[in-house]
């Protein structure tokens, strides 16, 4: 006796959390029913294996069905074929877009191009997740990314007005359109120790500040840009940050800046001498001068892949040898950036402060263990 | 040419894409009604074209407004090449012809394709302007209202249930047809599509008419089935249960009722319709009317034989134990003297009502109260046909229908072909009607008829319940039907309908009988098998179960004639296991009756296969049944004797393990008031044996049933041992579900509102190696209980729940695949109310028997809410009272009968009781039912009848599919009209699609789908009463091929969440019943 056909369909789509996870870490009918079994579902329930096959079956069909549906979440909402409560609906757009951090940070900031996605072998045996799992979340970014391209506004709003996300999501997803769109490289051993959080902090920040969709806030902007995207830097910001360059060049800036941040950290600091010291012209770890070059280098694209591996190179990694305390830092570069507002000579303040602002803020976040 | 049907589209959504190059469709729309054609411009290069159209007007009878549907076809311009077809949307205008339904029909509706399935929605605007003419209907038969429910829909009132009307139409089938050869599968299933609509739509008016001529105004229970006959052709079959109903549509109407029943009472007739028979209208007074009710031949009395040849049984007179009125009151004495003329005149009146009532038969399963007053017990007949085509040289078209596809067909069928099947379903429902006759009783309740083909052999069954009606439903006398019901009031609440109707001198089987229980008057049967719901006042003793018995036979295969006899040969022998089964499974559980009984044998190429299903309940008129005694046949054997006394033991357990599990135990009744037993000569079957062989068991078994005999099975080969083996494998559902085959779930009351109605199917290959009874026995026993097991698995994120009117439906594709389809509807309850249930199981029942009263039973709802604002006036409640505790049903044995010594072709019959048992007669004391006037309906459901502001407007987003006639937690305030509709849908990309299980599962899916639209779009948010008549499934794995045809009706509805009315009731200043009923008027 063989099961040919086995089907329930239910007025109102049967959606199985715990199966539907497993569904969505690729793993296959069989695998599932294992992990099932595992779970102890069977002694919860008082099924036997083939009602566990059978059912599990039944969930991986009917989501395999809804897939289709769920490449275009709106599409979801609107169907006729499957009756979902919202609050569910909500759920399997969620789950099915949601992804697994060693993944992410696989792929963020790479290309979402074909050539990557035939390394998803190697992430599926590096991370652990099953290809099929990989190939869906490489297929979910390259989707959004695809659908949101184009799109002027904000990228958070555009995403989660094509894809129903939640907010938080929405945003992680903006940062991951962002990395992908600018290559910024992540995969470094130095940068490792950096989670996908720390990355959709920075970039959250860069999109608000740094790209064109940011243009509006700034005043030394002509308006003649129509277009409004949040997917690339603003590339004029990026060549004027080269006039950023006089802060270390100038002597006389140079030491008057350090002079004016030291006065007002003086005795605050648990580290003051180490941050005097670095501030001294010849010293190879002068942080001063790396965040300064670091903005001068923006001008070229290789340079703007490599800002990451810039920052915690230039800054986090020197301030981490010293032992700073993350409140030191904090505080320096509190210090740091406001005191160039006394810079008589110094005729850049916004520009300064638009990069410094976003600047300090991915620092702060980046500076850890 | 009275009506004009307007269609305006909209816009569409989600179009495929029919141009590869740009990735776009250019769309537009072509509606079709009869033989006019409009289109749309085409909107170029969109997947969600905005056509926006003028409206398509057509000006067409009302006969077509009828029959035809409108068809819609979405179609992609093509400049070059023909257009190509995107997918089209039948729909039926029917439910825009009724007053009260629809007025607009307006929605997305899903774009479908028999062979890519759903391919995005469309938007349509359908209105149909009817002339204001006030005989428009009698040429058609548009206004009247079909329902698929099969009690009185819960908004109206049945002033009159005039009986059965039945139809039915051929047709040569377009797939067989020759054309059928050059077409594309896709034009074939299209033209199958609309043909069956074509025929469903005649079918509907022709019954339309019946009605009318009946002067009814709708049709309850109404059952639509079409049976592929393959070659021989397509029959398209009904039949329902013609009444008279009054919509209750406001309060308001009702206020009168506060104030005194007698006044709502003497109201009602001026509400109704004409009275339906004009005989009978003519002289006035309610005396005459009453006595023309008891019309036949025959008078209808404790006393009489049943042997009475005269098988045209009309409606004879309920009130079997009629007696004085014992409530007092201005109309007692009138009562008294009414009841006294029309128990003298009956059997002296004319056979007026013959011509009419050819067929005293019910399709309705739950009945108002007061109008089931015994129950005779299962009638049923089957018959084998060969579907032979007539050679008929002079054939004429096809069956006389204009619309039918009169093609080049030498293959064509005869022109009486019609007559021929009405002929075969005539000589089975006179089979049924004299079974009741035997029973006594003069109609059948719970009435259905089905067909099961394979080849060119067809069986053809009916079965009903055998009962004896009050009459006062089935005429015009409302007046005095209302009245005559207190005066049965000696029929206590609960029992009444358990009673024998027939003579106990002269019974038609042999039967064991009891004094009732309850209520210690009348004898009772000690089982009873009944295919209706159980009624709303029957006093249950805990929980019913699910019950199934099912049976697999192997059959040589045969051709014609030979294979006719074959199945002709098996079918007793299949009846009798059946019932076998049933009754061991019945006992296994402690309970003494069955509800919703239906029996489904179905024959394949080399087997036939019988399942049965019911709702087994303790009803507390019944004696408490026996045990099952288990002996050997060779008692010598020490080995032997360990083994049955090892299974005596597994059964005596369980038969515990059950009563504890659903919670029965009956109240005791004391030595001292048992009576001496009737004295009764004993039946015995072959199977039985009156005592039990081993001493161990019989202590065993004394210790766990009391001191009762037991029923005893004889174990003396192979087959019995696997009957006993088959009774243990059936598990009971895990913790917190339960199951049933009625509506509700007797013994649960407390209903919550979620609700899931799914559909599940199944089908198995067997090996085809040495197949033998019993492995095919096992496999399908299998089947079923593995199906069930996944489905409790699957919904128990709802427990506590309770899977209700569950639907197995048994076919057989194929040679070696057996394909179960199983439709039901798990809905939760509340578990801690359901606790407390258990306390007091008596007085619980009484009031569940009240508060479903109010949930399946408009009218006293209507009486008995309206009447509770104004206390001054507590007659109506009382009134409601004594109608429930009046509407007794009886009970009976189930009676069957074998007369197989016919030929292949012959209709053949059988009713011979199968009974089983051993057990001693009690007889108990005189029981008070003074609690059942004490059960009182009030409570929660004070407002349920007020009207909440109609919903039909808002955007409908979730539309409820529930097999039940009711949504639990809600009130229906409209019916929409009856949805009726066929798919097809076939591929040739089986693997591509899933396979057939991906397949199957996307269709189902869709047919949900265009169901629910077709709801949404009359402004529903429910359809009540779905059921899925037909999902003929078949494949060709090998050429990568599948096709499946479903047909499924329900009825559309909106309701209103009782939560919701509570707020619009607690809006009203409840106060008083006048500013109330006001408050209802204004929401309404």
């Amino acid at each position: 006796m063989t099961s040919e056909l086995d089907i329930f369909v239910g007025n109102t789509t049967l959606i199985d959390e715990e199966v539907y996870r497993l569904w969505l870490d690729g793993y296959s009918v069989s695998d599932a029913v294992a992990l099932r079994v595992r779970a102890g579902i069977l002694e919860q329930t008082g099924a036997t294996a083939a009602v566990l096959q059978s059912d599990t079956m039944d969930h991986y069909r009917t989501f395999h069905m809804l897939e289709r549906l769920l490449h275009a979440p709106p599409k979801l909402l609107h169907q006729l074929v499957f009756q979902i409560p919202p609050s569910r609906q909500a759920l399997l757009i969620e789950r099915y877009y949601a992804f697994d951090e060693a993944f992410v940070r696989e792929v963020l900031g790479k290309k979402l191009s074909k050539g990557t996605k035939k390394d998803l072998d190697d992430i599926s045996a590096k991370t652990g997740i099953t290809l099929k799992s990989c190939r869906r979340q490489f297929d979910n970014f390259k989707r959004v990314f695809k659908v949101v391209e184009e799109m002027r506004g904000s990228l958070a709003d555009n995403i989660q007005q094509h894809f129903l996300f939640s907010d938080r999501l929405a945003r992680d997803y903006a940062a991951i359109v962002f990395f992908a769109n600018n290559r910024f490289e992540t995969a470094k051993k130095k940068l490792q120790y950096l989670s996908f959080g720390d990355f959709a902090f920075c970039a959250e920040l860069m999109i608000q500040n740094w790209t064109l969709g940011a243009v509006g806030e700034a005043p030394s902007k002509p308006d003649s840009q129509v277009d409004d995207m949040d997917m690339d830097l603003d590339k004029e910001f990026l060549q004027d940050l080269k006039e950023l360059k006089v802060l270390v060049a100038d002597k006389d800036l140079l030491d008057l800046h350090k002079s004016l941040v030291c006065t007002a950290l003086r005795g605050k600091l648990g580290v003051f001498s180490e941050m005097e010291a670095n501030f001294k012209p010849p010293a190879p770890q002068n942080l001063s001068r790396g965040l300064v070059n670091v903005a001068a280098k923006l001008t070229h694209n290789k340079d703007v892949r490599d800002l990451f591996v810039d920052l915690v190179e230039k800054f986090v990694e020197p301030c981490r040898s010293d032992h700073w305390p993350l409140g030191d830092v904090r505080l320096f570069l509190n210090q740091y950036s406001v005191t160039v507002h006394s810079l008589d000579g110094f005729r850049h303040q916004a520009l300064w402060d638009r990069y410094m602002d976003t600047l300090r803020g991915c620092l702060l976040r980046l500076y850890h263990d | 040419m009275p009506g004009k049907l307007k269609v305006k589209i909209v816009a569409g959504r989600h179009l495929p894409v029919m141009d590869r190059a740009s990735d776009l469709t250019d769309a537009f729309v072509e509606v079709k009604f009869g033989n006019t054609t409009f289109k749309t411009d085409v909107y170029l290069k969109s997947l969600n074209p905005q056509w926006n159209s003028e409206w398509f007007k057509f000006e067409v009878d009302d006969e077509d407004l009828q029959d035809e549907p409108l068809q819609i076809t979405v179609l992609d311009h093509d400049t070059y090449s023909a257009n190509d077809a995107i997918g089209k949307v039948y729909i039926d205008i029917d439910p825009l012809l009724y007053s009260e339904a629809a007025t607009v029909i307006s929605g997305w509706f899903p774009i479908y394709d028999t062979i890519h399935g759903i391919r995005g929605e469309i938007n349509v605007v359908v209105k149909v302007d009817l002339f204001n003419d006030l005989n428009r209907f009698r040429q058609s038969s548009c206004g009247v209202k079909f329902f698929c429910t099969t009690s009185i829909p819960k908004c109206y009132r049945a002033v009159i249930i005039h009986g059965f009307v039945e139809e039915l139409v051929v047709n040569e089938d377009p797939e067989y047809q020759w054309i059928d050869r050059i077409r594309t599968p896709r034009a074939s299933n299209e033209a199958r599509q609309r043909l069956i609509s074509l025929m469903s739509g005649e079918l509907q008016r022709k019954i339309g008419l019946k009605v009318l001529e009946m002067r009814g105004n709708a049709v309850v229970g109404y059952l639509q089935c079409f049976d592929l006959e393959g070659e021989s052709g397509l029959v398209v079959r009904a039949i329902g249960t013609a009444c008279t109903l009054d919509k209750l549509s406001s309060p308001a109407a009702f206020l009168p009722a506060c104030n005194s029943p007698s006044k709502e009472m003497k109201e009602l007739p001026f509400n109704e319709d004409p009275n339906p028979n004009t005989h009978s209208s003519g002289p006035s007074t309610p005396l005459k009317n009453q006595t023309y009710s008891f019309s036949p031949s025959k008078s209808y009395s404790r006393q009489s034989s049943s042997s009475d040849t005269d098988l045209s049984l009309t409606p004879k007179t309920g009130m079997g134990s009629g007696s004085a009125g014992k409530e007092g009151g201005p109309f007692k004495a009138l009562l008294r003297q009414q009841t006294q003329s029309a128990l003298e005149q009956r059997g002296g009146s004319p056979h007026r009502f013959c011509r009419r009532r050819e067929f005293p038969f019910f399709t309705l399963t739950a009945f108002p109260p007061g109008f089931l007053v015994h129950v005779g017990g299962v009638v049923s007949a089957r018959s084998v046909k060969l579907l032979d085509r007539i050679h008929n040289p002079a054939f004429v078209g096809i069956m006389g229908n204009t619309r039918s596809y009169k093609l080049l067909d030498w293959n064509s069928f005869n022109s009486d072909e019609p007559e021929t099947r009405d002929a075969w379903w005539a000589e089975i429902r006179q089979e049924i009607k004299s079974h009741a006759k035997a029973l006594g009783c003069h109609a059948v309740v719970g009435y259905s008829e089905s067909t099961s083909i394979c080849e060119e052999v067809c069986i053809l069954s009916a079965s009903g319940t055998a009962a004896v009606l009050n009459p006062r439903f089935l005429q015009d006398g409302t007046v005095e039907g209302c009245l005559e019901q207190r005066i049965e009031e000696n029929l206590p609440a609960g029992c009444g309908f358990c009673h024998i109707p027939y003579d106990e001198l002269n019974m038609p089987f042999p039967a064991h009988l009891t004094y009732c229980y309850n209520c210690r008057k009348q004898k009772v049967p000690d089982v009873l098998f009944t295919t209706i719901d159980l009624p709303t006042d029957a006093t249950v003793v805990g929980k019913g179960c699910l019950i199934q018995a099912r049976l697999c036979r192997l059959k040589k295969k045969a051709q014609a004639e030979a294979n006719a006899t074959a199945i002709s040969n098996l079918l007793p022998f299949m009846e009798y296991e059946v019932h076998t089964q049933l009754m061991n499974k019945l006992k296994l559980k402690g309970m003494n009756a069955l509800f919703g009984l239906r029996i489904q044998i179905t024959v394949g190429e080399n087997m036939l296969m019988g399942l049965a299903s019911a709702t087994a309940v303790y009803l507390a008129a019944l004696p408490m049944p026996g045990g099952i005694q288990i002996a050997g046949k060779t008692p010598s054997d020490g080995s032997y004797e360990q083994h049955i006394s090892h299974m005596q033991k597994k059964i005596s357990d369980t038969i515990a393990k059950n009563k504890e599990l659903y919670e029965i135990n009956p109240p005791e009744i004391s030595e001292e008031i048992i009576g001496s037993p009737i004295p009764e000569p004993k039946q015995r079957s072959r199977l039985l044996r009156s005592q039990s062989e081993s001493s161990d068991e019989v202590t065993e078994l004394d210790l766990s049933h009391g001191k009762k005999d037991a029923f005893v099975l004889e174990i003396d080969d192979t087959d019995a041992m696997e009957d006993v083996h088959s009774l243990l494998t059936d598990v009971p559902p895990p913790s917190g579900f339960y199951s049933c085959n009625t509506e509700i779930m007797p013994g649960i009351n407390n209903w919550t509102s979620e609700i899931q109605m799914f559909t599940s199917v199944r089908v198995i290959r067997l090996s085809s190696l040495n197949l033998t009874n019993q492995a095919l026995n096992k496999n399908f026993n299998d089947l079923c209980e593995n199906l069930l097991k996944s489905l409790y698995f699957k919904l128990r994120s709802m427990i506590p729940c309770c899977l209700c009117h569950v639907n197995f439906t048994v076919s057989l594709p194929e040679d070696e695949l057996i394909q179960v389809t199983v439709t039901a509807v798990a809905i939760t309850f509340d578990k801690n109310q359901a606790l407390q249930t258990t306390k007091t199981h008596i007085e619980k029942s009484l009031q569940r028997a009240s508060t479903d009263n109010e949930e399946l039973l408009q009218f006293p709802l209507e009486l008995c809410s309206d009447s509770l604002p104004s206390h001054p006036f507590p007659p109506a409640k009382e009134h409601l009272e004594s109608a429930r505790s009046n509407s007794g049903i009886p009970a009976a044995q189930r009676a069957t009968s074998v007369d197989y010594s016919s030929f292949a072709d012959r209709c053949s019959s059988w009713i011979e009781l199968i009974k089983l048992k051993a057990q001693t007669i009690r007889r108990g004391s005189i029981k008070t039912t003074v609690t059942v006037e004490k059960a009182s309906p009030m409570g929660e459901g004070n407002f349920r009848n007020r009207s909440a502001p109609p919903c039909a407007n808002s955007t409908v987003g979730v539309v409820k599919m529930t097999p039940l006639s009711f949504i639990p937690g809600a009130k229906i305030t409209k019916y929409l009209g009856i949805i009726n509709m066929f798919f097809i849908r076939e591929t040739t990309s089986l693997r591509e699609e899933g396979g057939v299980s991906g397949f199957l599962h996307a269709f189902i899916a869709e047919v949900f789908a265009m169901v629910r639209a077709h709801v949404a779009a009359l402004g529903g948010n429910a359809v009540v009463s779905y059921i899925m008549k037909q999902c003929v499934f078949m494949e060709n794995p090998n050429k990568n091929q599948a096709q499946c045809l479903i047909n499924v009706s329900g009825d559309a509805v909106i309701f209103v969440r009782e939560s919701e009315l509570e707020v619009i009731s607690t809006q009203q200043p409840t106060a008083n019943c006048q500013q109330s009923c006001a408050g209802g008027e204004v929401t309404t």
